[in-house]
């Protein structure tokens, strides 16, 4: 029956790290818990990082994200941590890994790509260009027409 | 009665699209003219029975007919008018309808203005329309019909959920959908031309206006969903790379592509082939998003009318419909006439690198959305692609065709000059650089890539203002003739100077909010006081009080900088009973181009057992250009839509 709208569950989220009972009250912890809490994923939520949601679990994340870093733990450790208790469903930044290659590479490939293909193109046209100088002259006609 | 009426007219709609799409299409293969003729009287026929149909069922709205399944499943009678109205595009089935009516709205505009175009043409891209069209229509009719009664009726209606109770949202869909669906027009368009086996400047010429205002609803459609999002989910993110707005931002980068490409097309009457494969693609995209959207596939917090059977139908419409226009591109285009040529140093090529940036910044976005289903299909593993991923990959590829940008239309066509475009742009440079450096020295806390990306935005605008005084000779030529040169310009140089103007202002709004926003949070009682930035905000009173459907807590907080008062902010946070959902309204403190943003959250115990509420408060510097730059855009858009040299070739008899 509840089929039309797929309620946007975690609607109640707002900013929810920045809530004063959560802080640290070292602010240069505080600063580094929220740099983590962007790259962490709100599990039960539908796409939200825990930096935004507000759901119970997410709250119970920040709570361990906090801890391991007043611990004195660098980013890596507590992500490496998060990532052995949920897999890495739990990033928002897949790991730069062998199986993410495609991932990661892709973009830059894509580009690769393309500038490939413009030099190819340039090329066999620099063939076609010797091959058909009266091709060169009936354009540079229309070309003046155009211009005219 | 009017609800059936509704119905009938829907599929008589259907029936006449059948017709549309085969008769014209013979009629064109076999130059049968009275075929041919079928297509105008057949379009404009399915517009006026779709809006019956439209009609209908916004009078069920309206009228709050709960006897019909979508009225009883959106709608409310505590509801106000405006979302009753808007709540025919709220769902799956009134989504489809307005949807499928915005099809027939270009495919009439087609058989309205398109006199000038070859009648063989003009058949084959009204059929190809109604092609899409009886797609769209038979799916309609099978698994999502708006019009399906609920018997017995219930008394009141589900409601629609509250946080699309906006009126920014109220309109956002129905510029999206004249956005996606308008990219149908230029895959018709591209679609016919294969048939024919031609493509020309003046194909350029006659698809070109359709996916310009296409573009620009698409822009005005994704900056209000993007708007929204910013003031309703009450965080101040107004763009979270999230599968639903990446759906709409593919086709949008796609189409940016093709208005450049078609632009060389129309021009030199190169890359028509790469121009077509554009014009395929775009609306394939649009279809992809609506697949996207609807199916359920990735989780998402825009998911609506997730139904995986529907999903699969229209997996299986975008297939057949891109399938076989890719495949008559396969077929057809190594065909085509090799067009005019260029030489490496040439505004074609700058267009071209455009392309190619925008074409792998698009597969970026592709890959990044897909990628945790290929990744789950792969080896079952499941991974999330969020924001990080993006800002690493489409960011630096934007970067660099903005880099690029200024020198496109410096450069000459066939064989440019860059050296001298360079030497053109040095003020704009330098400007630019001055600019950045300022940002970097005086705004607190240092960030040299931010100040970097503020140089970048202002590199853009400098930029597109050289433009301008290259073509009207400013600071070189007398005063008259300057000003006679800028009135002279046309209107479609003014359109890509706004809309190349309008993304550097987006670039300095999105750098400069991202980097240098300010945040705070505090549990306040009444007469209590945070500080954002250099503002205090101080809460004077809550009040509790009723809306049409919602009861609210009203804070009253007065803004202050240097003891000053300078604005009053109303935060709401209302709950609507109906869905048992708290919503948050913001308040936004407008102060030039930054905004102060106010949210008044939950009620809490405070000091002494005095009742506290946690307040909110952001500083967004310069936030606003995150809106004006697309608005800009869109506008730069329209002016061109109107350029005397495309209303010839849209309206009246071509010379």
């Amino acid at each position: 029956m509840r089929r039309g709208l797929v309620v946007i569950a975690a609607a109640l989220c707002m900013a929810a790290a920045s809530d004063p009972s959560e802080r640290l009250p070292d602010p240069a912890q505080e600063a580094a818990a929220r740099e983590i809490f962007q790259e962490v994923r709100c599990l039960v939520c539908q796409n939200e990082s825990i930096n935004d949601s507000d759901a119970e679990l997410a709250r119970d994340l920040r709570r361990v994200v906090r801890e391991q870093v007043a611990a004195g733990r660098d980013p890596s450790q507590v992500k490496a941590f998060l990532t052995d208790r949920y897999g890495e469903y739990v990033l928002l930044k897949p790991a730069f890994s062998l199986g993410n290659a495609v991932l990661w590479l892709g973009p830059f490939l894509a580009v690769l790509a393309g500038l490939a293909f413009l030099a190819l193109r340039v090329r066999r046209r620099d063939l076609s260009e010797g091959l058909t100088v009266d091709e060169e002259a009936r354009l540079a006609r229309l070309l003046e027409d155009r211009d005219a | 009665m009017i609800i059936e009426l509704g119905h009938f007219a829907l599929i008589l709609a259907f029936v006449l699209a059948l017709t549309q799409a085969s008769l014209p299409l013979i009629g064109a293969a076999r130059g049968n003219a009275a075929l041919m003729a079928v297509a105008r009287p057949a379009a404009f026929g399915q517009l006026i029975f779709l809006l019956l149909a439209f009609a209908a069922l916004m009078y069920a709205f309206v009228t709050s007919d709960f006897s019909v399944q979508v009225v009883a499943a959106n709608s409310h009678t505590a509801k106000p008018m405006l979302y009753k109205i808007a709540g025919l595009w709220g769902n799956h089935e009134g989504s489809l309808l307005l949807w499928v009516l915005i099809l027939a709205l270009f495919g009439a505009a087609v058989a309205g203005v398109g006199d000038n175009l070859p009648a063989t043409l003009r058949a084959r891209v009204l059929s190809v329309q109604a092609m899409i069209a009886t797609g769209f229509l038979s799916f309609m009719l099978a698994t999502s019909n708006p019009f399906t009664r609920l018997i017995p009726a219930p008394l009141d209606g589900n409601g629609l959920n509250p946080l699309l109770q906006d009126p920014g949202l109220a309109f956002h869909p129905p510029f999206l959908y004249l956005g996606y669906v308008g990219f149908s027009m230029a895959f018709s368009f591209a679609v016919a031309a294969l048939i024919e086996g031609r493509v020309d400047p003046a194909w350029a010429r006659w698809v070109r206006p359709w996916t310009l205002a296409a573009w620009c609803f698409l822009t005005i459609g994704i900056a209000m969903g993007s708007w929204w999002a910013y003031y309703e989910l009450g965080w101040g993110g107004w763009w979270f790379w999230d599968p639903v707005e990446n759906a709409s931002f593919m086709p949008w980068l796609i189409a940016t592509a093709l208005l450049h490409s078609a632009v060389v097309t129309e021009k030199r009457g190169a890359l028509s082939g790469w121009t077509l494969f554009l014009a395929l693609a775009a609306f394939t995209f649009s279809m992809l998003g609506a697949f996207l959207v609807r199916s359920g596939v990735l989780t998402s917090v825009h998911a609506f009318a997730v139904d995986p059977t529907r999903g699969a139908l229209l997996l299986a419409i975008l297939g057949v419909a891109s399938g076989a226009g890719f495949a008559l591109f396969a077929w057809r285009a190594p065909a085509l006439q090799p067009g005019g040529l260029f030489a490496p140093a040439s505004r074609e090529s700058l267009i071209v690198l455009n392309n190619i940036i925008l074409t792998a910044a698009t597969a970026t976005v592709l890959l990044g959305t897909l990628y945790p289903l290929i990744r789950e299909a792969m080896d079952g593993d499941a991974v999330s692609v969020g924001p990080p991923y993006f800002n690493l990959t489409f960011t630096p590829l934007m970067a660099v065709a903005f880099l690029i940008l200024p020198f496109g239309p410096l450069t000459a066509w066939k064989r440019g000059d860059l050296t001298a475009a360079g030497q053109r742009l040095m003020l704009a440079a330098a400007a630019a650089i001055i600019f950045g450096l300022a940002t970097f020295a005086l705004v607190s806390p240092r960030k040299a890539l931010a100040a970097a990306g503020v140089a970048l935005g202002f590199w853009l605008v400098f930029g597109a203002l050289a433009e301008v005084a290259e073509r009207t000779r400013a600071f070189r030529a007398p005063g008259a003739e300057v000003w006679r040169r800028l009135v002279g310009l046309p209107r479609g140089a003014w359109g890509m100077t706004l809309a190349h103007l309008g993304l550097g202002v987006f670039t300095l709004g999105a750098v400069f909010e991202t980097a240098w926003k300010i945040e705070a949070a505090e549990a306040l009682s009444l007469g209590g006081r945070i500080e954002v930035g250099a503002y205090s905000l101080t809460l004077d009173s809550v009040r509790t009080g009723e809306g049409p459907n919602y009861i609210a807590e009203r804070g009253v907080i007065t803004v202050r900088r240097g003891g000053r008062e300078v604005c009053t902010a109303r935060p709401e946070r209302r709950f609507y009973p109906t869905g048992k959902q708290t919503t948050s309204e913001v308040a936004l403190c407008n102060r030039g181009l930054d905004q102060i943003y106010i949210v008044l959250g939950e009620r809490r115990a405070g000091e002494g057992g005095r009742p506290a509420w946690l307040v909110r408060g952001y500083f967004n510097p310069w936030v606003q250009l995150i809106f004006l730059g697309p608005l800009l855009m869109a506008v730069g858009g329209l002016v061109s839509v109107t350029d005397r040299r495309l209303r010839i070739a849209a309206g009246t008899k071509a010379t």
